[in-house]
Protein backbone atom coordinates (compact mmCIF):
# COMPACT_ATOMS: atom_id res chain seq x y z
CA UNK A 1 0.00 0.00 0.00
CA UNK A 2 1.41 3.80 -0.93
CA UNK A 3 1.90 5.88 1.99
CA UNK A 4 -1.12 8.09 2.07
CA UNK A 5 -0.98 12.06 2.70
CA UNK A 6 -1.85 13.02 6.33
CA UNK A 7 -2.38 17.14 7.44
CA UNK A 8 -1.63 18.34 10.50
CA UNK A 9 -4.79 20.09 11.06
CA UNK A 10 -2.90 22.41 13.77
CA UNK A 11 0.01 23.56 10.90
CA UNK A 12 -2.45 23.79 8.26
CA UNK A 13 -3.56 27.55 6.64
CA UNK A 14 -5.80 26.39 4.56
CA UNK A 15 -4.10 28.00 1.58
CA UNK A 16 -4.84 25.74 -1.23
CA UNK A 17 -1.30 25.37 -2.24
CA UNK A 18 -1.51 21.17 -2.11
CA UNK A 19 -4.64 21.19 -3.69
CA UNK A 20 -3.37 23.40 -7.06
CA UNK A 21 -0.53 21.40 -7.23
CA UNK A 22 -2.01 17.88 -7.12
CA UNK A 23 -1.16 16.40 -10.37
CA UNK A 24 -4.31 14.28 -9.52
CA UNK A 25 -6.99 16.66 -8.90
CA UNK A 26 -7.23 14.36 -5.78
CA UNK A 27 -7.92 16.95 -3.38
CA UNK A 28 -10.51 19.74 -2.59
CA UNK A 29 -9.74 22.86 -0.40
CA UNK A 30 -13.96 23.72 1.05
CA UNK A 31 -14.50 26.48 3.07
CA UNK A 32 -11.71 25.95 5.81
CA UNK A 33 -10.40 22.60 5.53
CA UNK A 34 -8.79 20.30 3.06
CA UNK A 35 -10.25 16.78 1.77
CA UNK A 36 -8.52 14.35 0.44
CA UNK A 37 -10.43 11.77 -2.61
CA UNK A 38 -10.42 8.70 -3.26
CA UNK A 39 -8.32 9.08 -6.66
CA UNK A 40 -5.19 9.93 -4.69
CA UNK A 41 -2.06 8.04 -5.45
CA UNK A 42 0.32 9.26 -2.38
CA UNK A 43 2.62 10.92 -5.10
CA UNK A 44 3.81 13.07 -2.19
CA UNK A 45 3.60 16.35 -4.19
CA UNK A 46 0.96 18.02 -1.55
CA UNK A 47 3.36 17.33 1.21
CA UNK A 48 6.35 19.14 -0.83
CA UNK A 49 4.14 22.06 -1.84
CA UNK A 50 2.45 22.56 1.43
CA UNK A 51 4.37 25.99 2.66
CA UNK A 52 4.55 25.23 6.01
CA UNK A 53 5.13 21.91 6.41
CA UNK A 54 1.49 20.73 7.58
CA UNK A 55 1.46 17.64 5.44
CA UNK A 56 3.59 14.55 5.68
CA UNK A 57 3.21 11.23 4.51
CA UNK A 58 2.27 8.21 6.73
CA UNK A 59 5.06 6.52 8.32
CA UNK A 60 7.54 8.97 7.49
CA UNK A 61 8.37 12.47 9.74
CA UNK B 1 -32.54 25.98 -0.23
CA UNK B 2 -34.85 26.50 -3.44
CA UNK B 3 -32.39 25.96 -6.70
CA UNK B 4 -31.98 29.24 -8.22
CA UNK B 5 -31.97 30.59 -12.02
CA UNK B 6 -29.48 33.39 -13.68
CA UNK B 7 -27.89 34.70 -16.41
CA UNK B 8 -24.32 34.87 -15.31
CA UNK B 9 -22.63 32.90 -12.52
CA UNK B 10 -19.20 34.03 -10.95
CA UNK B 11 -17.54 31.27 -8.49
CA UNK B 12 -14.82 32.87 -6.55
CA UNK B 13 -15.08 36.51 -5.33
CA UNK B 14 -11.60 37.42 -5.39
CA UNK B 15 -10.44 40.31 -7.68
CA UNK B 16 -11.18 38.74 -11.37
CA UNK B 17 -14.46 37.29 -9.84
CA UNK B 18 -15.76 41.07 -8.91
CA UNK B 19 -14.68 42.44 -11.78
CA UNK B 20 -16.00 40.02 -14.14
CA UNK B 21 -19.35 40.18 -12.03
CA UNK B 22 -19.33 44.42 -12.12
CA UNK B 23 -19.04 44.11 -15.77
CA UNK B 24 -21.64 41.64 -16.10
CA UNK B 25 -23.98 43.54 -14.50
CA UNK B 26 -23.39 46.56 -15.85
CA UNK B 27 -24.24 45.39 -19.16
CA UNK B 28 -27.67 44.41 -18.46
CA UNK B 29 -27.16 40.67 -17.20
CA UNK B 30 -28.83 39.21 -14.24
CA UNK B 31 -25.51 38.19 -12.39
CA UNK B 32 -24.64 36.17 -8.90
CA UNK B 33 -21.50 36.06 -7.50
CA UNK B 34 -20.52 32.96 -5.00
CA UNK B 35 -17.38 33.19 -2.41
CA UNK B 36 -16.92 30.31 -0.50
CA UNK B 37 -15.27 31.48 2.48
CA UNK B 38 -17.46 33.51 4.96
CA UNK B 39 -15.64 36.91 4.22
CA UNK B 40 -14.84 38.58 1.21
CA UNK B 41 -11.08 39.04 0.75
CA UNK B 42 -10.14 36.70 4.00
CA UNK B 43 -7.74 35.03 4.86
CA UNK B 44 -5.16 36.77 2.70
CA UNK B 45 -2.94 34.83 0.34
CA UNK B 46 -0.60 37.72 -1.32
CA UNK B 47 2.43 39.60 -1.05
CA UNK B 48 0.16 42.80 -1.75
CA UNK B 49 2.43 44.80 -3.48
CA UNK B 50 0.77 46.33 -7.16
CA UNK B 51 1.61 48.52 -10.08
CA UNK B 52 -0.10 52.02 -10.02
CA UNK B 53 -0.76 52.39 -14.07
CA UNK B 54 -3.06 49.78 -14.61
CA UNK B 55 -5.73 50.81 -12.17
CA UNK B 56 -6.52 54.10 -14.25
CA UNK B 57 -7.22 51.72 -17.65
CA UNK B 58 -10.28 49.79 -15.25
CA UNK B 59 -11.88 52.59 -13.38
CA UNK B 60 -10.62 51.25 -10.28
CA UNK B 61 -10.17 54.55 -8.02
CA UNK B 62 -7.20 54.75 -6.17
CA UNK B 63 -8.78 54.41 -2.12
CA UNK B 64 -7.33 55.01 1.21
CA UNK B 65 -9.15 52.20 2.48
CA UNK B 66 -6.95 49.60 0.86
CA UNK B 67 -3.76 51.69 -0.27
CA UNK B 68 -1.82 50.96 2.65
CA UNK B 69 2.07 52.31 1.48
CA UNK B 70 3.50 53.83 -1.17
CA UNK B 71 6.75 53.42 -2.44
CA UNK B 72 8.79 55.43 -5.46
CA UNK B 73 10.88 52.80 -6.55
CA UNK B 74 12.13 48.85 -5.99
CA UNK B 75 15.62 47.25 -5.43
CA UNK B 76 16.78 44.05 -6.79
CA UNK B 77 19.36 42.48 -4.24
CA UNK B 78 22.13 39.88 -4.95
CA UNK B 79 23.49 37.56 -3.25
CA UNK B 80 26.26 38.92 -2.11
CA UNK B 81 24.45 42.38 -1.71
CA UNK B 82 24.40 44.37 -4.90
CA UNK B 83 21.77 46.58 -5.30
CA UNK B 84 19.72 47.22 -8.78
CA UNK B 85 17.77 50.65 -7.71
CA UNK B 86 14.80 50.99 -9.93
CA UNK B 87 13.21 54.19 -10.00
CA UNK B 88 8.98 53.74 -10.48
CA UNK B 89 9.77 56.00 -14.06
CA UNK B 90 12.37 53.67 -15.13
CA UNK B 91 10.68 49.94 -14.16
CA UNK B 92 7.81 51.41 -16.58
CA UNK B 93 5.45 51.94 -13.34
CA UNK B 94 6.09 48.49 -12.39
CA UNK B 95 6.11 49.69 -9.11
CA UNK B 96 3.64 51.31 -6.77
CA UNK B 97 1.32 50.74 -3.91
CA UNK B 98 1.65 48.41 -1.25
CA UNK B 99 -1.98 47.10 -0.54
CA UNK B 100 -4.42 45.63 1.84
CA UNK B 101 -5.64 42.84 -0.12
CA UNK B 102 -8.55 42.17 2.36
CA UNK B 103 -9.96 45.62 2.11
CA UNK B 104 -9.47 45.76 -1.72
CA UNK B 105 -11.33 42.75 -2.83
CA UNK B 106 -13.92 43.81 -0.29
CA UNK B 107 -14.11 47.23 -2.37
CA UNK B 108 -14.02 45.02 -5.78
CA UNK B 109 -17.05 42.98 -4.67
CA UNK B 110 -18.40 46.24 -3.66
CA UNK B 111 -18.39 48.20 -6.80
CA UNK B 112 -19.84 44.57 -8.46
CA UNK B 113 -22.87 44.65 -5.88
CA UNK B 114 -23.21 48.35 -6.55
CA UNK B 115 -23.49 47.86 -10.68
CA UNK B 116 -26.08 44.95 -9.51
CA UNK B 117 -25.09 41.80 -8.89
CA UNK B 118 -26.36 39.77 -6.39
CA UNK B 119 -23.54 38.47 -3.39
CA UNK B 120 -24.04 35.04 -1.57
CA UNK B 121 -20.96 34.21 0.84
CA UNK B 122 -20.20 30.85 2.26
CA UNK B 123 -21.42 28.71 -0.81
CA UNK B 124 -19.83 26.71 -2.24
CA UNK B 125 -19.56 25.02 -5.78
CA UNK B 126 -19.39 21.41 -5.49
CA UNK B 127 -19.55 20.22 -9.04
CA UNK B 128 -20.87 21.69 -12.61
CA UNK B 129 -24.21 21.32 -13.78
CA UNK B 130 -24.52 20.03 -17.71
CA UNK B 131 -27.39 20.71 -20.21
CA UNK B 132 -27.34 19.97 -24.23
CA UNK B 133 -23.56 19.35 -23.65
CA UNK B 134 -22.40 22.78 -21.82
CA UNK B 135 -22.10 23.54 -18.81
CA UNK B 136 -24.88 25.22 -17.25
CA UNK B 137 -24.67 25.94 -13.67
CA UNK B 138 -23.22 24.60 -10.45
CA UNK B 139 -24.44 21.86 -7.98
CA UNK B 140 -24.00 24.17 -4.86
CA UNK B 141 -23.86 24.04 -0.90
CA UNK B 142 -24.75 27.10 1.63
CA UNK B 143 -24.63 26.19 5.47
CA UNK B 144 -24.71 22.32 4.61
CA UNK B 145 -27.74 22.89 2.63
CA UNK B 146 -27.54 21.78 -0.86
CA UNK B 147 -29.05 23.76 -4.20
CA UNK B 148 -28.70 23.94 -7.92
CA UNK B 149 -27.75 27.07 -9.57
CA UNK B 150 -28.77 27.12 -13.35
CA UNK B 151 -26.82 29.54 -14.75
CA UNK B 152 -26.48 30.30 -19.00
CA UNK B 153 -22.99 31.55 -18.39
CA UNK B 154 -20.55 30.21 -15.78
CA UNK B 155 -17.50 32.48 -14.80
CA UNK B 156 -14.82 30.22 -12.94
CA UNK B 157 -12.40 32.88 -10.78
CA UNK B 158 -11.72 29.98 -7.98
CA UNK B 159 -8.29 30.91 -7.76
CA UNK B 160 -5.34 28.44 -8.16
CA UNK B 161 -6.86 25.36 -6.48
CA UNK B 162 -9.35 26.00 -9.21
CA UNK B 163 -11.61 23.14 -9.40
CA UNK B 164 -14.48 24.18 -11.97
CA UNK B 165 -11.98 24.27 -15.16
CA UNK B 166 -11.09 20.86 -14.24
CA UNK B 167 -14.65 19.65 -14.07
CA UNK B 168 -15.63 21.19 -17.29
CA UNK B 169 -12.58 20.06 -19.33
CA UNK B 170 -10.50 22.26 -19.72
CA UNK B 171 -6.55 21.28 -19.38
CA UNK B 172 -5.21 24.03 -16.44
CA UNK B 173 -2.56 21.26 -14.97
CA UNK B 174 0.83 22.90 -13.66
CA UNK B 175 4.23 21.66 -14.46
CA UNK B 176 6.09 21.40 -11.08
CA UNK B 177 8.25 23.73 -12.36
CA UNK B 178 5.30 26.08 -12.84
CA UNK B 179 4.47 26.20 -9.53
CA UNK B 180 5.80 28.61 -6.52
CA UNK B 181 5.20 27.95 -3.63
CA UNK B 182 4.97 30.82 -0.58
CA UNK B 183 4.93 32.00 2.88
CA UNK B 184 4.91 34.95 4.20
CA UNK B 185 4.98 37.12 7.16
CA UNK B 186 4.02 40.83 7.83
CA UNK B 187 6.06 42.07 10.20
CA UNK B 188 5.82 45.11 12.45
CA UNK B 189 8.77 47.07 14.80
CA UNK B 190 11.42 46.39 11.88
CA UNK B 191 13.96 48.85 10.52
CA UNK B 192 12.90 49.53 6.58
CA UNK B 193 14.31 51.86 3.77
CA UNK B 194 9.55 52.98 3.32
CA UNK B 195 10.90 54.33 -0.31
CA UNK B 196 11.68 51.06 -1.58
CA UNK B 197 9.93 47.29 -1.74
CA UNK B 198 13.15 45.08 -1.86
CA UNK B 199 13.28 41.95 -4.16
CA UNK B 200 15.94 39.69 -3.36
CA UNK B 201 17.04 36.86 -5.36
CA UNK B 202 19.61 33.58 -5.27
CA UNK B 203 19.73 30.53 -3.28
CA UNK B 204 17.91 32.44 -0.36
CA UNK B 205 14.88 31.56 -2.28
CA UNK B 206 15.28 28.78 -5.04
CA UNK B 207 13.61 29.41 -8.58
CA UNK B 208 11.80 32.22 -6.77
CA UNK B 209 12.76 35.41 -4.42
CA UNK B 210 12.13 37.01 -1.20
CA UNK B 211 10.24 40.26 -1.21
CA UNK B 212 10.20 43.01 1.35
CA UNK B 213 7.18 44.84 0.78
CA UNK B 214 6.53 48.05 2.79
CA UNK B 215 3.36 48.50 4.37
CA UNK B 216 4.19 51.25 7.31
CA UNK B 217 7.38 52.91 8.83
CA UNK B 218 8.18 50.37 10.70
CA UNK B 219 6.16 47.35 8.55
CA UNK B 220 6.60 45.22 5.48
CA UNK B 221 5.88 41.78 4.18
CA UNK B 222 8.26 39.74 3.86
CA UNK B 223 7.66 36.96 1.96
CA UNK B 224 9.08 34.34 -0.05
CA UNK B 225 8.22 32.05 -3.31
CA UNK B 226 10.17 28.71 -3.99
CA UNK B 227 10.27 26.79 -7.33
CA UNK B 228 8.09 23.34 -6.33
CA UNK B 229 10.26 21.57 -8.71
CA UNK B 230 13.18 22.61 -6.47
CA UNK B 231 11.45 21.42 -3.10
CA UNK B 232 12.80 17.55 -2.33
CA UNK B 233 10.63 15.38 -0.83
CA UNK B 234 12.56 14.83 2.69
CA UNK B 235 11.91 18.62 2.94
CA UNK B 236 9.08 19.51 4.88
CA UNK B 237 7.98 23.21 4.80
CA UNK B 238 10.53 24.58 2.68
CA UNK B 239 8.95 27.75 1.80
CA UNK B 240 8.61 28.72 5.43
CA UNK B 241 12.34 27.29 6.07
CA UNK B 242 14.35 29.43 3.98
CA UNK B 243 11.81 32.39 4.90
CA UNK B 244 12.72 32.24 8.27
CA UNK B 245 16.79 31.46 7.22
CA UNK B 246 16.71 34.43 5.62
CA UNK B 247 14.95 36.62 8.38
CA UNK B 248 17.53 34.98 10.98
CA UNK B 249 20.60 36.27 8.77
CA UNK B 250 18.77 39.98 8.41
CA UNK B 251 19.33 41.66 12.28
CA UNK B 252 16.98 44.75 10.77
CA UNK B 253 13.89 42.27 10.13
CA UNK B 254 15.33 39.42 12.92
CA UNK B 255 14.07 42.21 15.54
CA UNK B 256 10.42 42.56 14.81
CA UNK B 257 7.56 40.65 15.29
CA UNK B 258 4.59 39.13 12.72
CA UNK B 259 1.00 40.09 13.30
CA UNK B 260 0.08 37.66 10.06
CA UNK B 261 1.34 34.28 8.71
CA UNK B 262 0.33 33.86 4.83
CA UNK B 263 0.89 30.89 2.87
CA UNK B 264 -0.34 30.07 -0.92
CA UNK B 265 1.07 29.07 -4.03
CA UNK B 266 1.17 30.65 -7.72
CA UNK B 267 1.29 29.47 -11.02
CA UNK B 268 4.57 30.67 -13.09
CA UNK B 269 3.26 29.15 -16.50
CA UNK B 270 2.75 29.77 -20.18
CA UNK B 271 -0.19 31.44 -21.03
CA UNK B 272 -3.02 28.33 -21.40
CA UNK B 273 -3.51 27.20 -25.20
CA UNK B 274 -7.82 27.79 -24.12
CA UNK B 275 -9.51 29.14 -20.82
CA UNK B 276 -13.06 28.29 -22.25
CA UNK B 277 -15.49 25.62 -23.13
CA UNK B 278 -19.10 25.91 -23.63
CA UNK B 279 -20.68 27.53 -21.35
CA UNK B 280 -17.68 28.49 -19.13
CA UNK B 281 -14.84 30.98 -18.99
CA UNK B 282 -12.24 30.99 -16.35
CA UNK B 283 -10.77 33.74 -15.49
CA UNK B 284 -7.64 34.95 -13.25
CA UNK B 285 -5.75 32.85 -11.30
CA UNK B 286 -7.96 29.55 -12.36
CA UNK B 287 -7.00 30.95 -16.07
CA UNK B 288 -3.09 30.81 -14.88
CA UNK B 289 -3.42 34.36 -16.09
CA UNK B 290 -0.48 35.25 -13.47
CA UNK B 291 2.70 37.29 -14.46
CA UNK B 292 5.05 34.60 -14.63
CA UNK B 293 7.71 36.06 -13.59
CA UNK B 294 6.83 38.18 -10.40
CA UNK B 295 3.96 35.99 -9.76
CA UNK B 296 1.44 39.11 -9.28
CA UNK B 297 -2.19 38.16 -10.44
CA UNK B 298 -4.09 41.24 -9.53
CA UNK B 299 -3.72 43.68 -12.66
CA UNK B 300 -3.99 40.54 -15.04
CA UNK B 301 -7.32 38.76 -13.20
CA UNK B 302 -8.70 42.31 -13.29
CA UNK B 303 -8.03 42.62 -17.04
CA UNK B 304 -9.20 39.19 -17.91
CA UNK B 305 -12.19 40.23 -15.70
CA UNK B 306 -13.11 43.39 -17.24
CA UNK B 307 -13.38 41.46 -20.61
CA UNK B 308 -14.82 37.89 -20.01
CA UNK B 309 -17.55 40.17 -17.79
CA UNK B 310 -18.36 42.40 -20.95
CA UNK B 311 -18.34 39.25 -23.21
CA UNK B 312 -20.67 37.08 -20.81
CA UNK B 313 -23.14 39.81 -21.23
CA UNK B 314 -23.36 40.38 -25.06
CA UNK B 315 -23.37 36.19 -24.77
CA UNK B 316 -26.80 36.20 -22.47
CA UNK B 317 -28.05 39.06 -25.24
CA UNK B 318 -27.34 37.21 -27.93
CA UNK B 319 -28.47 33.63 -26.65
CA UNK B 320 -25.11 32.30 -27.11
CA UNK B 321 -23.02 30.72 -24.57
CA UNK B 322 -20.83 28.54 -26.60
CA UNK B 323 -16.97 28.22 -26.99
CA UNK B 324 -16.69 29.96 -30.39
CA UNK B 325 -18.56 32.86 -28.78
CA UNK B 326 -16.30 32.79 -25.56
CA UNK B 327 -13.38 33.43 -28.32
CA UNK B 328 -14.05 37.56 -27.86
CA UNK B 329 -12.91 37.05 -24.40
CA UNK B 330 -10.03 34.98 -25.67
CA UNK B 331 -8.84 37.05 -27.93
CA UNK B 332 -9.70 40.08 -25.41
CA UNK B 333 -7.39 38.94 -22.76
CA UNK B 334 -5.02 37.45 -25.07
CA UNK B 335 -4.03 40.86 -27.13
CA UNK B 336 -3.93 42.39 -23.64
CA UNK B 337 -1.03 40.63 -21.64
CA UNK B 338 -0.42 37.14 -23.58
CA UNK B 339 2.89 38.65 -24.84
CA UNK B 340 4.03 39.91 -22.35
CA UNK B 341 2.57 36.11 -20.11
CA UNK B 342 5.09 34.54 -22.79
CA UNK B 343 8.24 37.13 -22.59
CA UNK B 344 8.54 36.66 -18.88
CA UNK B 345 7.73 32.98 -18.50
CA UNK B 346 10.50 32.90 -21.53
CA UNK B 347 12.85 35.05 -18.50
CA UNK B 348 11.78 33.38 -15.62
CA UNK B 349 12.69 29.94 -17.62
CA UNK B 350 16.45 31.54 -17.99
CA UNK B 351 16.59 33.24 -14.69
CA UNK B 352 15.89 29.93 -12.28
CA UNK B 353 18.89 28.38 -13.97
CA UNK B 354 21.38 31.47 -12.28
CA UNK B 355 23.92 30.70 -10.23
CA UNK B 356 24.79 33.29 -6.87
CA UNK B 357 27.64 34.27 -8.30
CA UNK B 358 26.04 34.72 -11.65
CA UNK B 359 23.63 36.76 -10.06
CA UNK B 360 26.40 38.87 -8.52
CA UNK B 361 27.93 39.88 -11.32
CA UNK B 362 25.32 40.66 -13.12
CA UNK B 363 23.72 42.74 -10.18
CA UNK B 364 27.40 44.59 -9.62
CA UNK B 365 27.20 45.38 -13.31
CA UNK B 366 23.88 46.64 -13.03
CA UNK B 367 24.50 48.86 -10.07
CA UNK B 368 27.27 51.10 -11.66
CA UNK B 369 25.23 51.69 -14.49
CA UNK B 370 23.26 55.14 -14.87
CA UNK B 371 20.00 53.04 -16.38
CA UNK B 372 17.39 55.02 -17.74
CA UNK B 373 14.62 52.75 -18.50
CA UNK B 374 14.39 49.06 -17.96
CA UNK B 375 14.95 47.42 -20.90
CA UNK B 376 15.73 43.37 -20.70
CA UNK B 377 18.02 44.38 -24.62
CA UNK B 378 19.76 46.93 -22.94
CA UNK B 379 20.51 45.18 -19.72
CA UNK B 380 22.17 42.22 -21.40
CA UNK B 381 24.17 44.38 -23.80
CA UNK B 382 25.41 46.22 -20.56
CA UNK B 383 26.09 42.83 -18.86
CA UNK B 384 27.68 41.38 -22.39
CA UNK B 385 30.28 44.14 -21.86
CA UNK B 386 31.52 42.93 -18.35
CA UNK B 387 30.83 39.40 -18.43
CA UNK B 388 30.31 38.11 -22.13
CA UNK B 389 30.11 34.44 -20.73
CA UNK B 390 27.35 35.39 -18.99
CA UNK B 391 25.17 36.82 -21.80
CA UNK B 392 26.15 33.16 -23.96
CA UNK B 393 23.26 31.54 -22.15
CA UNK B 394 21.19 34.73 -23.71
CA UNK B 395 22.09 35.27 -26.49
CA UNK B 396 19.37 34.27 -28.67
CA UNK B 397 16.83 37.15 -26.41
CA UNK B 398 19.92 39.57 -28.43
CA UNK B 399 19.18 38.41 -31.84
Amino acid sequence: MPKKPVIDRALCLHCGACVGSCPENAMTLNEVWIEFLDSCTACGTCARACPGGAIHMEGSK
Amino acid sequence: MKDMDVDVLVVGAGPAGSMTARHAALNGARTLMIEKRQEIGSPVRCGEGIARAWLDELGIKPDKKWISHQVSGARIVSPAGHVVTLTEKMAGNEVGYVIERDNFDRALAGDAASAGADIMVKTSAVDVLRKDGRIAGVKAKHMGESFDINAKVVCGADGFESQLGRWAGIDTSLAPTDINVCYEYTLRHIDIDPRFNDFYVGSCAPGGYIWVFIKGPDSANVGIGVQLSKIKATQRGAAKQYLDAFIAKHPNLAKGTAIREVAGAVSCCQPLDSVTADGIMLVGDAARQIDPLTGGGVANSCRAGKIAGEVAARAIEAGDFSKSFFQAYEKGWRARFEDQMYRNWMAKEKLVTLSDETFDKACEVLASAELEVVNTIEILRLIQRKYPELVKEFEDMLT
